[in-house]
């Protein structure tokens, strides 16, 4: 086990870091710790914020003091490896891509040298780690894109991007979940809501989950984006399976 | 009820004690800047202190009563007055209906918080009151207050008996420096010795840039080991980062939840309540403290205000 460092975030929270890189692995194990923490029912715990390679524990000492919370927390490492720990899901996200909704496409497609239906063949084929959400709410930070279809920033960020544009920055693909000014390569628009403040689950995406886009056309498209107004529209999903890519 | 918003004054906006539970998923936990004052004045109001208040900005509002009211204002001094009369802060007082809450202009600190009793009637998202405006949720329509608005407020299950005895001392006061205790970390290790060094003698200068997501100062530069970025990680309310130009930025109620900066220090829970009240050209030194010396600190505090609610409600 490498070693995991307990850095003090002021008086209410503590950052449990578990390596100095951006790797699946480390992530992983956020995940397991996070998971293990939840089912521990350690009093006084009041958020847990996983990110790239670390959990901030956000804690109430009024009901448990930092001695006695990183006994605890040291503990459940020591025996994470015992945790069973569900599978991540996938969810599936139905992207149409290119044409007013993918300005960009045709300048990612020159920029790397492929075809328009070669990008949304790479794009749409890895399962994407969410390794966490940051920025704004919802908004995922992915791994795992090919580096074939990495393109750079656009030189002038545009005013305004509509909610459920799918973009690229150098080598990270995301999703806009709230419009927003930006400047990502935008390849195509979701219909699926990830981010709707008034739902009972307000936002779809969760760190250690993975997202796999698929393309869609434009009867599909708004065939969901009228579910998705009705409040009717279940994204697709699946439990991921061991080793896959 | 209702109060009409006359004028909005420079950045009003409906808080309570923020949106937990939801940084996993990136929206920023909002709420009061200084949740100390906005507690102070909900308990002086005899509400819950929790309650949802309206955090005023530098310049206050003016507001008028459309129904009878008890209010109550902590934090700042804006200058309050009623029909014309200045009003006291930290002390409950009787509106009538028609009066107009005015203020005339700084004295000192940043933020007050009004506190109206029963408190104010809007919806709660993701389990808060709390405006945050970039992502237009919460509080009045998700934005700042702007002059015909209509707030609603509950009418106070039951109203104190005894008016008179609900103020105390205003627990603000300017000062020609203010000193903010921290607790050091996660990246102190970041940093030169010199450079903590200089971060814990220095005399640092608040710049115009503020806001409620952070604050921006300025003085001696702050030496790092190598630089000011790392992968980014969670970012807790008062987290004091340092980016590679060596002047400190402290974090606020709608920072965001995650970060690429080095953080030296976090302000301490207890000081919040001086933090919220910094404005432009005021002059911060940061005092070491231990971490269980904080959090004796914090609960202190706390105790202190169960103790002023057993008092004026018994």
């Amino acid at each position: 086990m490498d070693e995991v460092r307990f850095l003090n975030a002021g008086d209410t929270a503590v950052t449990v870091e578990f390596g100095n890189e951006i790797s699946e692995a480390i992530n992983g194990r956020i995940r397991s710790f996070n998971i293990a923490l939840q089912d521990s029912g350690i009093a006084g715990i009041v958020e847990t914020v996983p990110t790239y390679r670390s959990l901030m524990v956000h804690y109430d000492p009024g009901v448990i003091r930092y001695a006695s919370l990183e006994k605890k927390l040291k503990g459940l490492l020591s025996g994470l490896d015992k945790v069973r720990i569900p599978p991540s899901e996938v969810l599936e996200i139905p992207v149409l891509y290119g044409g007013e909704e993918g300005p960009d496409l045709p300048f990612v497609a020159e920029h790397s040298g492929r075809s328009a239906d070669e990008v949304v063949a790479i794009h749409s084929a890895p399962e994407y780690l969410i390794y966490m959400l940051g920025f704004t709410p919802g908004f995922t930070y992915l791994g795992g894109m090919d580096e074939t279809i990495a393109t750079p920033r656009l030189k002038t960020p545009r005013v305004k991007i509509p909610a459920g544009s799918v973009g690229i920055a150098g080598a990270q693909t995301g999703v806009y979940p709230i419009d927003s000014p930006g400047g990502w390569q935008l390849i195509g628009r979701t219909p699926v809501r990830m981010y709707a403040p008034e739902r009972e689950k307000p936002i779809l995406p969760e760190a250690g989950q993975y997202i796999r886009f698929y393309p869609i056309d434009r009867a599909e498209y708004d065939r969901i984006a009228e579910q998705e107004a009705a409040g009717t529209y279940v994204c697709k999903r699946h439990s991921r399976e061991e080793g896959a890519k | 009820m209702s109060i009409t918003v006359l004028h909005p004054g420079m950045l009003t906006t409906i808080q309570d004690q923020g949106r937990i539970g939801y940084q996993q998923f990136g929206v920023p936990v909002s709420g009061t800047v200084d949740p100390r004052s906005a507690a102070v004045a909900n308990i002086l109001a005899g509400n819950e202190e929790s309650e949802a208040v309206l955090e005023c900005t530098v310049m206050g509002p003016q507001l008028r009563f459309d129904e009878p009211a008890v209010i109550a204002i902590a934090g700042a001094d804006l200058g309050p007055t009623l029909d014309g009369v200045p009003m006291d802060n930290y002390r409950a007082v009787r509106v009538r209906a028609g009066q107009v809450l005015r203020f005339t202009g700084p004295r000192c600190g940043c933020r007050a918080f009004i506190a109206i009793a029963g408190g104010l009637d809007v919806p709660e998202v993701m389990g808060s009151r709390s405006t945050y405006m970039k992502a237009k949720i919460g509080g009045f329509k998700g934005r700042k207050l702007e002059k015909e608005d209509v707030l609603n407020f509950r009418a106070p299950g039951t109203e104190p008996k005894t008016l008179e005895a609900r103020s105390i001392a205003p627990e603000f006061r300017a000062r020609t420096e203010y000193t903010l205790r921290v607790v050091l970390g996660p990246q102190d290790d970041a940093f030169t010795a010199a450079g903590i060094e200089t971060f814990l003698t220095g005399v640092y200068a608040v710049t115009a840039e503020f806001d409620r997501m952070g604050c921006r100062l300025e003085g001696p530069e702050i030496a790092h080991e190598t630089s000011g970025d790392i992968i980014s990680d969670g970012i807790a309310f008062g987290a004091i980062q340092v980016p590679s130009s060596g002047q400190p930025i402290i974090m606020l109620a709608d920072r965001q939840t995650t970060g690429g900066y080095t953080k030296i220090a976090n302000v301490i829970s207890a000081d919040f309540r001086v933090l919220g009240q910094l404005k432009s050209g005021d002059r911060v030194r940061f005092e070491k403290i231990s971490l269980p010396a904080a959090q004796e600190a914090l609960l202190a505090q706390r105790a202190s205000l169960r103790l002023l609610r057993h008092v004026l409600d018994g």
